[in-house]
């Protein structure tokens, strides 16, 4: 990877190209976009803007989905 | 139940008067099998991260499938206003709906309700056009708080969450029921079939549970209980309990008698 950046997924590190979108890594992770809440930097993105994102070296991404839970 | 007997929050219309959480569950195919015998249609979920690591892991919304269910986000193990806010934006960008049972914590021992912090943060979530169901304690002052600032419904405790105590308070949440005029969704603290019966005998609006269902020897058996008894709380509400007396008072007639 010649424009190597690292960036933060549900911090952990990891390695990921510039100019690679929200949409890829959640593509690269095998994760389906419908019902996930990205954060990005602690903002919250709207599920359409997934594709137009660009993460940046140092970048903190937060990946949440619907788990089982009562009270 | 009869089927006009519906409950309406915010424009949103349930069938069922049981609402079940998702936790606990030995697995998903249990949580299923649970759900359809309590013949809930409203469940809640929390929000977590991703396992990214094992993405083998199956995901609980395809056992529940979110056309057939009202999805129910919570904001639990939230313990400030700040992080119960932040769920709740993350539920809805998540999901599908404005709905959240929202929960702001106090203590870690009893996870009663941090009450200032739970206003505070319904007042930022309303704001922003969330429909909140505040998980609440048994408190007719704070209930009616919650609701004057516009909470659709209020979900007072039965007792702590997960400790199986039941109606600790009956005359409080009495009190709730008379003088709160949203439904009230007792939440938390049934621990068998007669607890809940008890709540809607007192005239609850629905009773949500967790840990009384996955947490019985037999959940799904468990599960069918608690159908029943809040089906029969319903109808025992409705048909108007006899006043208790001291004395007895005869079923047979003395007419007749030798």
């Amino acid at each position: 990877m010649s424009n190597g950046i690292q960036i933060h997924v549900n911090g952990e590190a990891r390695g990921w190209r510039s100019g690679g979108t929200v949409a890829d890594l959640l593509q690269e992770l095998a994760i389906r976009n419908e019902r996930v809440a990205v954060e990005l930097n602690l903002e919250i993105l709207d599920r359409k803007d997934f594709d137009q994102r660009g993460l940046k070296d140092g970048d903190r991404v937060e990946i949440l989905s619907f788990i089982g839970g009562g009270c | 139940m009869a089927t006009n007997d519906r409950l309406t929050i915010a424009g949103h219309e349930f069938r069922s008067r049981l609402w079940v959480g998702t936790g606990k569950y030995k697995d998903f195919e249990e949580t299923k099998k649970a759900i359809e015998a309590s013949g809930a249609d409203v469940v809640t979920v929390a929000v977590r991260r991703v396992n990214i690591t094992d993405r083998s892991k199956e995901n609980l919304l395809d056992y529940i499938d979110p056309k057939k269910y009202t999805i129910l986000p919570n904001t639990a193990g939230c313990y400030t206003v700040e992080d119960a806010v932040r769920y709740a934006r993350l539920a809805r960008a998540a999901g599908v709906s404005d709905l959240v049972k929202l929960e702001v914590l106090g203590d870690e021992r009893t996870l009663f309700p941090d009450t200032a912090g739970l206003i505070e943060a319904a007042k930022i979530l309303i704001k922003e056009g969330f429909i909140v169901l505040p998980y609440t304690n048994d408190d007719p002052i704070v209930a009616k708080k919650l609701v004057d600032i516009g909470c659709p419904a209020v979900m007072p405790l039965a007792a702590p969450i997960g400790s199986g105590l039941g109606i600790r308070n009956p005359y409080n949440l009495k009190i709730i029921m008379e003088t709160v005029k949203v439904p009230i969704i007792v939440d938390a603290g049934v621990g068998t079939a007669s607890d809940a019966a008890l709540a809607m005998e007192y005239g609850a609006d629905a009773v949500l549970m967790n840990t009384a269902i996955a947490g019985a020897q037999d959940p799904i058996m468990m599960a069918e209980a608690m159908k029943y008894a809040v089906d029969a709380g319903r109808l025992a509400y409705k048909a108007g309990r006899i006043p208790r007396k001291l004395y007895a008072t005869a079923s047979s007639p003395i007419e007749g008698m030798l």
